[in-house]
């Protein structure tokens, strides 16, 4: 007799969310908690955490952005191994303005996150036709031949880069910037994949000329995902940089690209939700392994291994499966 | 070009490299026709969709459509005119509902240039096309998992994805493959109800008595070239077609 794993929606998920006929506040906060918990999670994490873990906390925020950007991208079919041109970018839109005309920073990040979405834009427009692993290269490529750019015609300060940026007024307004403006990303585009916009960009990476097929203009779709991607990481960029008030070659390293894939990976991809809790866990969890010293990197590759092979889906998926659904064993004839 | 012309293909030839796909190919469409493309495998059938929908870009000739040359258009501009094709490998979402599947296609620009055109509830409008190709409404068959569902459903949903545009030409590749007997039999009736509106229609088949019924006129290829033209008759009768299907008689 051999048996077989069933899933079955919860009884609870399916009055809750398909029907919407709440009438318990069990279904009630069945459905509010997923909502909540991260706001309130997001909102309290300042509050409660030390000084240190504070500053960790905004690069957590600055990774989980990275990898929403990535995730928007890869749900359209591009997939990017330049995170750090959209940060590197958005960082010395920030700092030019600031450090040349003392623009105030409540000025220059968002001007940085809407100019450094189109300049990424602009770069990336004539690969746009580029598709799978040759997009990538590209995107590998631009962050480091502006690098090399900098360096070489030594403009922005060159290999020293532009310090004296004005900070924002206090931690506090550090904190819940990026952390407001993170639940919003989040919540906002994960709705726009969900609409009938995002079924569109779905549609370009999973079968693209079905897309064209019904006269689209699929290369408009993926100048406009690039755009929103590239802002959302241009402002994280432009965030920084104006709280390490400085803004040099360093904001193009690999670090920035790399970091977010993974954590969009061990999240699980496509959700968005998946990108940021990877970077929740990534990033507090390369700072806890700093007792190791050298081991560190050997010992954090090990728990991403360990990640993707108990969890390929990614964490998100698991988790979102397992509250919306229970499995039974069932027995298959023969 | 005449008025009474809907489609005019024009000596279209694309090469591959070396090869010969399609070697100077011309042939004309009226409203409300239906045209069947046949040849062995290889021939150029495929192709000549591709060339037409310029997914591939062809080496020379040119088409013209409604009086207007589109072989330098790129794809997406085409199917805005009203050429609607569908695929020979049926690809949806196969983690989405069936009627979810319909949606890209709503999304068109060419619903909302269409005056009259379907408007509103995307999904309402996706239940109501799926209904008219044999989405049983009381099974709530539209809801199910793409994936789950039976080939013939899923060449339908294609169909369905086709008659979403309102196109005034479609280009039908290889519908039945892998259809069941059945399964072609509930396809051909909303075909007929397609030319019974006045659509244009092209057929790339392999399966010729399905096709020999419903065809007006049937195009001959093979290796690249047409060798005959004219009703199902003719083109059963011809020598040509014979030898290409059958192979010449040694001597």
């Amino acid at each position: 007799m051999k048996k077989r794993k069933e899933r079955i929606d919860r009884g609870i998920k399916v009055r809750s969310t398909d029907i919407f006929a709440l009438s318990s506040w069990r279904e009630m906060i069945y459905l509010a908690l997923p909502r909540l918990l991260p706001i309130v999670g997001c909102l309290m994490l300042p509050i409660v955490l030390g000084v240190y873990w504070q500053k960790v906390l905004l690069s957590v925020a600055v990774f989980a952005l990275l990898a929403i950007s990535w995730d928007i991208l890869a749900q359209t079919g591009m997939v990017s191994l330049g995170q750090a041109l959209f940060f590197g970018v958005g960082a010395y839109c920030a700092g030019v303005l600031n450090h040349y005309w003392g623009v105030s920073p409540f000025i220059t990040i968002p001007v940085a996150a809407i100019a450094g979405g189109l300049i990424c834009t602009l770069f990336l427009l004539p690969v746009l036709r580029l598709r799978g692993i040759y997009f990538s290269m590209v995107t590998l490529i631009i962050p480091i031949m502006l690098v090399r750019i900098i360096e070489a015609t030594k403009i922005f300060g060159g290999t020293e880069g532009l310090s004296g940026m004005t900070p924002l007024p206090s931690k506090w307004v550090e904190i819940y910037l990026i952390m407001g403006v993170l639940l919003t990303v989040l919540f906002c585009f994960r709705r726009m994949l969900d609409s009938d916009y995002g079924l569109v960009l779905k549609g370009i990476s999973d079968n693209d000329r079905s897309v064209i097929n019904a006269g689209i203009n699929i290369y408009w779709f993926k100048v406009q995902s690039l755009f929103i991607a590239g802002s959302i990481g241009a402002f994280s960029g432009a965030f920084m940089t104006h709280v390490y008030m400085f803004v040099g070659m360093p904001v193009f390293v690999l670090d920035y690209s790399i970091l977010p894939i993974a954590a969009a990976v061990v999240g699980g991809p496509g959700t968005l939700a998946g990108a940021t809790l990877g970077a929740f866990l990534l990033v507090p969890m390369s700072e806890a392994l700093r007792g190791f010293g050298g081991l560190r990197i050997v010992l954090y590759g090990v728990f991403l291994v360990v990640f993707i092979v108990a969890l390929p889906e990614g964490i998100f998926h698991y988790i979102q499966r397992k509250y919306h659904q229970f499995e039974r064993w069932v027995e298959v004839e023969k | 070009m005449s008025d009474t012309q809907l489609l005019k293909v024009d000596n279209l030839s694309k090469s591959f490299g070396g090869v010969r796909a399609l070697h100077h190919v011309s042939f004309d469409l009226k409203p409300g026709e239906l045209l069947g493309v046949i040849g062995p495998n290889g021939s150029g059938k495929t192709t000549l969709v591709n060339l037409i929908t310029r997914f591939v870009k062809p080496t020379s000739g040119t088409v013209w459509f409604k009086g207007k040359k589109i072989s330098h258009l790129p794809p997406y501009k085409i199917v805005r005119l009203g050429v609607a094709r569908t695929f020979q490998m049926v690809k949806p979402f196969y983690n989405l509902p069936a009627f979810k599947n319909m949606i890209i296609s709503l999304y068109s620009p060419r619903m909302k240039q269409l005056a009259g055109g379907r408007y509103g509830d995307r999904d309402a409008v996706a239940l109501d096309l799926l209904e008219e190709v044999g989405f049983e409404r009381d099974a709530h068959v539209a809801y199910k998992l793409a994936g789950a569902l039976p080939q013939g459903y899923l060449k339908r949903l294609e169909l369905a994805k086709a008659i979403a545009l309102e196109p005034d030409l479609f280009i039908l590749d290889e519908l039945f493959s892998g259809l069941s007997l059945a399964e072609v039999a509930s396809i051909v009736p909303i075909i007929e109800k397609m030319r019974i509106a006045g659509k244009a229609i092209i057929m790339i088949e392999h399966r010729l008595k399905e096709l020999f019924r419903i065809a007006d006129r049937v195009i001959v290829m093979n290796y690249g070239e047409k060798i005959a033209d004219g009703t199902s008759k003719d083109v059963m009768e011809s020598e040509a077609v014979k030898s290409a299907y059958l192979g010449t008689e040694a001597d």
